[in-house]
This record gives structure tokens, sequence and C-alpha cells, in this order.
């Protein structure tokens, strides 16, 4: 009886192993569905500063070097070999040679060269004839001198000092190769890239679809027939467009978290994961005009907020505190928790840091009786909203009294640009956990991107040697030290760091989630469907 | 009769060139430009670079120069080119009128089918519980809006059906294409069709009281002859002013519809094109939408003549 029993657990045993290993099988096929939040302005991932590009377009693409797909926290030890077969650093770090692949064609036909490495670069370094209409991200490359080529299959780029962070900038979703015989133009309307898939059609504010390509260069792939992504507006009949079996996949990391109960509630058997997106909430300050020009009130104001209370009403618990770099576990360069609290208005006691705040506005002359009159401006839209609101109501217990003030988002870059605000809630995204993007991007003194205009020349200094520390235990302590600078200077104080959710159909496999990026993971050349 | 016509197309003339200039000028008045807006999504703003597009895009011309190349090339059926997808406005706009057409054809279908037959059964059965009925569901279909009613259906769908009526291009089975463009229809013509009723049913009430009703009962009329033959014809006059109207206003109704159940009609285009201050894109739109009410308000005057014979349009 005992052996029969044996045999027969032995039996199941196997059958269940035999059913997993076929599970697991990829298979080839399909067309995956999945709804777009909004129609992105074009198809040219160089010319956007939205993930909005990146998810429909990635697919099209191929990097140099990419971050590893199926590694949910980014780093330079899960940078891959892409259209690059190899890399290597000249001994004193200030040139970085890629070995391309030979066999890699462009949708086109035409075959994919070094040639085209320098293109690309060249566009973004604002160095060739042809100019995109814009460039967001050209102060990434700030540190390149040029990119020069060495035959067909070889490409090295030449750096003004050693930039360890190179790699990974290169590494982003954000740094596809474009080929050198399509114009700009053409490649924000009908895109020509090397990618697992072919770029079909872009109908705006309806559809974006891409189909396999079969001359891909990593023989096998992609598994999946195409995406075909539909340009959903109403977040209600995006989810309940997924709920009902429509879309096989959410867009990336949009479902929020009282939404994802709501998900999980009406489609039970829905793989859905929750993951940092790398996305601070944070306030910006106007502090070359009265009254934010005077340290004390920006200070009083870094003391009023309390993290837990936004967390708690919008997150439901479930976002970050942390400054500019995004926290751990998720977040590679986060300061310690010790670090963190010794910041004004980090510490644990929320009382006592309004109680220092209200005795700074005492000290620039308000109070109980005279109370601060201010705007808080922020764009129309609901994740900005939100936020303003409960920051609003935080601000009154240290004497301001602050209006909500939306503004259109075709106001909101002219009207911060021009200074014609004094608090702004606004939101920051990091397409590469890596300071280099962030301290340069957002609080350098000469970047586009620095809206505030915050400038300071000593902690700016700080950025070039952390930028050039090629020990990585090193470069950590100094980006610590930069990041409680700023803190501590209210250069754009951080509210949180936000959480998100991204749901698909069980069926949908081999997704990984990004856990410190919402701009690095849609290659899908191996998301296949079980179907 | 055929002065009238000229008159009116003159007038059709004038009103569609007020609107070109309004429209025009409304824009350039709104704070922002596409330019913005790009540079918005691109995360930053760089003099230099704007200027450029601005001039690239003709935005830096003086309004007047814009004004006529617009018009200009309007005349030449040369829309110009969307801002954003740089392809032809014609070639952006042609193939989501058919779709907006059916949308809004079949939600005017439904008013009038439903509005028509429900007013005249009320007013008939005045003070009866049938009518009470029907008065409640006229009030509520003018309470609902048509967004709330339209999700409510979504959700509805889901929850029921575990299938929902979205927008597809290609629909499988004959029920999904009438579903995907009837179900919406009926979410936006349930407002249209409750005014229809309660129009019908008050100007029915009023006919049903004159002397010649009371005649051709007293000859002998059966009560569907009176009410349909007789009553109805008299008091449909208001109706199809309604009814006109409300094919204008459905634009403006089917933007919300459009947007909920996810169909690339020119509504919901318009809205995005004003969003991202399309200007080639938003213009045209608005002109071809006057020239729909425009031509409708027209059509609807002429029917006056064809319905009610005592109408004449002398000069």
């Amino acid at each position: 009886m005992r052996s029969v029993r044996a045999l027969a657990v032995a039996v199941l045993c196997w059958l269940s192993a035999y059913d997993v290993s076929l599970a697991e099988q990829p298979k080839s096929g399909g067309i995956l569905k999945m709804y777009h939040r909004d129609s992105p302005g074009s198809a040219s991932i160089h010319e956007g500063a939205s993930y909005s590009f990146n998810v429909p377009f990635m697919p099209v693409f191929n990097n140099l070097v990419i971050f590893n797909q199926h590694v949910a926290q980014n780093s330079v030890d899960t940078i891959v070999p892409e259209l690059a077969e190899s890399w290597a650093w000249s001994d004193d770090k200030k040139k970085l040679t890629f070995k391309l692949r030979n066999d890699v064609k462009w949708h086109d036909g035409k075959p994919f060269t070094s040639a085209d490495v320098k293109c690309t670069f060249d566009l973004l370094m604002g160095k060739s004839q042809q100019k995109f209409r814009q460039n967001p991200r050209k102060s990434w490359y700030d540190q390149v001198n040029d990119v020069t080529i060495n035959g067909d299959y070889e490409a090295s780029f030449n750096l003004k000092r050693p930039q360890p962070a190179l790699l990974s900038l290169l590494a982003s979703g954000y740094s596809p190769i474009y080929p050198c015989h399509v114009s700009p133009a053409e490649m924000r309307t009908k895109p020509v890239g090397t990618g697992p898939f072919k770029f079909v059609e872009f109908k705006a504010n309806e559809s974006i679809k891409l189909t396999k390509n079969p001359d891909y260069f990593r023989k096998g792939l992609p598994y999946l027939d195409g995406i075909e992504f539909t340009i959903v507006t109403n977040r209600s009949t995006a989810i309940l467009g997924f709920v009902s079996g429509k879309f096989d996949m959410t867009f990336p990391t949009e479902v929020s978290i009282p939404l994802l109960k709501d998900v999980k509630s009406q489609a039970p058997n829905a793989v859905c994961v929750v993951e940092p997106s790398n996305v601070s909430t944070n306030i910006i300050i106007n502090s070359s005009a009265p009254p934010f020009d005077n340290l004390d009130i920006r200070r009083a104001l870094a003391l009023a907020i309390d993290r837990k209370a936004f967390i708690s009403i919008l997150f439901e618990g479930q976002a970050d505190i942390g400054g500019t770099m995004q926290p751990a576990p998720a977040g590679l360069w986060a300061m310690p928790k010790e670090i963190l609290e010794t910041i004004p208005g980090y510490g644990p006691d929320v009382n006592a840091n309004r109680e220092h705040a209200r005795k700074l506005m005492q000290k620039a002359g308000y109070g109980p009786d005279k109370h601060l009159q201010i705007k808080v401006s922020t764009r129309n839209i609901p994740i900005y909203r939100d936020p303003a609101i409960i920051l609003i109501d935080q601000l009154k217990t240290i004497y301001i009294d602050a209006e909500l003030d939306v503004v259109d988002t075709a106001q909101w870059f002219p009207k911060v640009a021009r200074k014609d605000y004094s608090l702004g809630l606004n939101l920051t995204g990091n397409a590469v956990d890596e300071p280099d993007q962030s301290f340069y991007e957002n609080y350098s003194c000469d970047s586009e991107r620095n809206y505030t205009n915050y400038c300071n020349r000593e902690i700016e200094k700080l950025f070039d040697q952390q930028s050039a520390e090629t020990d990585a235990d090193k470069r950590k302590k100094l980006v610590w030290e930069i990041d409680k600078k700023l803190q501590e200077d209210v250069a754009r104080p951080i509210i949180l760091h936000s959480r998100t959710g991204t749901c698909w159909q069980p069926y949908v496999k081999n997704v990984t989630v990004m856990s410190n990026s919402s701009y690095n993971g849609y290659r899908y050349e191996d998301v296949w469907m079980d179907k | 009769m055929l002065a009238y016509i000229v008159r009116r197309l003159f007038l059709m003339l004038v009103t569609l060139f007020g609107i070109s200039v309004i429209i025009f000028v409304l824009l350039r008045v709104v704070p922002g430009n596409i330019v913005d807006i790009l540079f918005d999504a691109a995360g930053y703003v760089d003099p230099a670079d704007k200027a450029n597009l601005e001039k690239e895009l003709g935005l830096s011309d003086p309004i007047v120069v814009q004004y006529l190349k617009w018009i200009g090339g309007l005349l030449h059926g040369d829309l110009g080119y969307s801002y954003v997808s740089e392809k032809p406005a014609l070639q952006e706009i042609l193939p989501r009128i058919p779709i907006t057409a059916k949308l809004a054809g079949l939600a005017l279908l439904f008013s009038a089918s439903i509005g028509i037959p429900l007013g005249v059964l009320s007013a008939v059965h005045q003070g009866t519980r049938l009518d009470y009925a029907l008065r409640v569901v006229s009030l509520s279909g003018l309470s609902l809006p048509s967004f709330w009613l339209g999700l409510l259906i979504l959700m509805a769908s889901v929850s029921m059906l575990g299938w929902m009526p979205i927008y597809n291009p290609n629909p499988q089975t004959w029920a999904e294409a009438f579903a995907i463009y009837c179900i919406p229809a009926m979410a936006v013509g349930f407002r249209s069709a409750a005014l229809t009723m309660r129009i019908t049913r008050s100007s029915m009430l009023e006919i049903l009281r004159q002397d010649f009703i009371r005649t051709a009962r007293a000859k002998g009329a059966s009560e569907a002859s009176v009410n349909y033959h007789h009553a109805l014809k008299n008091a449909v006059l208001p109706v199809i002013t309604v009814i006109g109207i409300e094919a204008a206003f459905l634009i403006g109704g089917l933007i919300v519809t459009e947007t909920v159940f996810n169909i690339p009609g020119i509504a919901r285009f318009l809205v995005e094109a004003l969003r991202w201050r399309d200007y080639p894109i938003v213009q045209n739109l608005v002109m071809f939408i006057a020239v729909v009410v425009v031509v409708v308000n027209f059509a609807v005057d002429m029917l006056y003549a064809a319905i009610d014979p005592r109408i004449r349009f002398g000069d």
C-alpha cells in the first residue's frame, strides 16, 4: 500500500513538474494589447521627456547597452550588451569603446554601422547639421567631447574627464540608436529602428501598432507577433477595459494604489506588481523673489511638511520618504536613515518641527495675527493637484494661507520659466537611478531643466567630484553629502517618492517591472503569452 | 423662394466668415501655443529652440498673415498640417468624420424614435400613471449627465457580461459592430430623447385642445388618426426645431461620450487638438462643425415649408 502511495506521489510530482516546464516554455505568437494613458506628442524617444514615449517606442529600437530587462533594480552591474558586443574603458577612464554587432539591420533593410552611433550622439550633442525639435537630454552628454568611429563596427566616446555614470545613461530606455539615413522629422512620425518590433502606425489619440521584426538579430525573438496600444485617456474606461479582458496589460506603472484594489477585486486572477517608480513629488520654490528669498521662510516651509500624512492620504501608506535620490532598498544611492533624519523637517516629531517652523516665521515677521498670503501653483492634473491641496492644508499650521493656482499644461513651463510663482507643486521623474542624471539635470546652475534656477557653485563642485569618482563607495558617500546639502538648502523639498502598480493578465509571461525607473523596461523582446 | 434661398446662402457665408475670424483670434488669445506644449512634453524651455520652432511653424508671422495663409489654403482645399502628427490636417480629420457622423446620426435617430412616440403617448394619456412614469423617465434623462450614464453602462457591461462596448475599428461580429455604436448613441441620445419627449408632449397637449381636433373627433375619426394624423402633424414643428438644435448640440455632447467609450471621432479629437493648441486641426474642425450647424439650420427651415404648407418663404 505504502509503495502504491509513493508511486502515486512520484507520478503526481513528475506530472506537475512536467506541467510547470510546459507552462514555462515560451510560446510564439499573439498580439499583446495594452492601453496607453495618452497620445505621445511624437514617436521620437529622443525628443520626449515622458515615459509615454518610451513604453510604445522602446520596442522599436536598440541601445548600445541596456539594463537587463529581467532585473528589477537597474544598476551598472545589470547592464548587458545590445547593439554593442562588448565595451571597454581606457586606463584613464576617459574613453569608452564599444565593439558593435555586425549582423544588425535597420527595419528598412539597411545595415547598422558605427556611423549610426556617431550620428545619434552628434544629434544629441547638437553637433550635426540636422537638429531635434527638442533635445531634453543634451546635458547627459556634457562630458562627452566627441564620438569617434574606427571602421564600421567600433565606436568610442571620448570624455572630457572620467564619468563612470555614462554607461548607465547609455543603458536607459532614453538612449536608443537612431539611423543616419532617416531624418529627425521622419523619426517623429515613422520611426525606423533595429529593435524586436517594427513600427506600423501611430494614429494620434487612437492607437499605436507595432509588428514583429522577423529579421531581429536575436534569433527566435521576439515571441509576440505584435504589440497594440489603444490610447484610452479616460482612466476609468482603461481600467474597465483591462478588467473585462479587452487589454492584456495595463499601462506600466499607471495603476494608482487605490485603483489597484478595484482591479484586484474585479479581476482576481490578474497579476499586479507595485514598485517604486523613481518619481518624486516635490516643491519648487521661487527663491529669487519675496517671500521665499528669505532663507528662514524656506526653512520653515521645509519643517512644516508632514510627509507621512501625504503618503497615508495619497498612497495608503505605499510611498517612500527620501531626499533627491530614490530611497532604499530600491534606490541605489539613498541616504541612510540616520543621515536623513538629521535633516530639518525629516525628524519623526512633526509637532516639534512645526513649532520650530513657527518660530522661524515669527522671526520673519509673521504670526497668528499676520499670516503670509501666497499661491501654490501646480498643473491641472490630479497627481499634481491632490498633493498641492494637502500642502496648502499643512502650510496653515505655520501661518501661511495659501491658495491653489491650477495652471493649464500649456502654461506650466512658461510660467515657471518666467518665475511667475511663489511655490509650485511638481513631479520629477528620474530616468536612471544615477546621481549624474538627477543632480546635473535638476540642480546644476546651467541646466535647462533646473526650473527653480537654484544655483550653488560649491555644491556644483561636489557634483563634478562625485561624477568623476571611480571608487563606488567613495562616490556613494559624496552623493549622500550632496543630497543632504540640497535638502538643507531647501533647493527643491522632496515630499515623497511614489510607488505605483502595473497589472497584466495571468497568461502574459516574462514581464518585469523596474523598481528604480519607469523609463527603461519596455523592450518586450522576450515577453510571451500563454494563450 | 429662390430669393430667400439666395439670401440664406449669403448669410451662411457671412456667418462662416465671422466664425473663422472669431475662432482664429480666440485661439491666439488663449495663453500658450503648440511650442509651449511641445517643450512641456520635453520637460524644459530653451528660448532659442522655442523661437526656431515658432518660426518653423509660422507662428511668428503677424496674425493677419497667418489668417490669410489659412483662409487662402482653405479655399484651395489645403487645410495645412497638424502641428502634432505632422500629417496633412485633411488626412487626420477625414477618417474621423464618418465615425462621429454615425454616432450622431444614431443618437438623433434614437432620440426621435423614442422621444416622439413617448411624447405623444404621454400627452394622450395626460394625468395617468403612464404619463407620470414617462415624465419621470424624461426628467431623469435630462438630469443624468451622459458621461455618467456612459460609465454606468460600461461598468454594468463589465460586471454583468464580462465585456465592454468600447470602440474597435475592426469589430469581429455583427453584434459587436452594433454595440460599439448603438450603446454610446443611446447614452448620448437619452438626454436628447428626453428633451424631444417633453417638447412633443407639451406641443401635443396644446394641439389636442384645438377646435379642429374636436371637429375631427366629431366627424368620427379614430383616436389613432386624431393623434398621429391630425395632432402630431401640427405639433411636430417645434419638435423639428429642437431636433435641429440638438443635432448641433450633439457634437458637444459627443465629446464626453467619445472619451468614455474611447471612440476616435472628431469631438474627442477636437478636445485633444485644443489641449495641444494644434491650430490647423482646431480651426478646420470648428469650421467643419460650423458648416454642419449652418447647413442643418438651413435644412430645418426648409423642412418647415415641406411639413406645413401654410409656411411660405417670401421676400
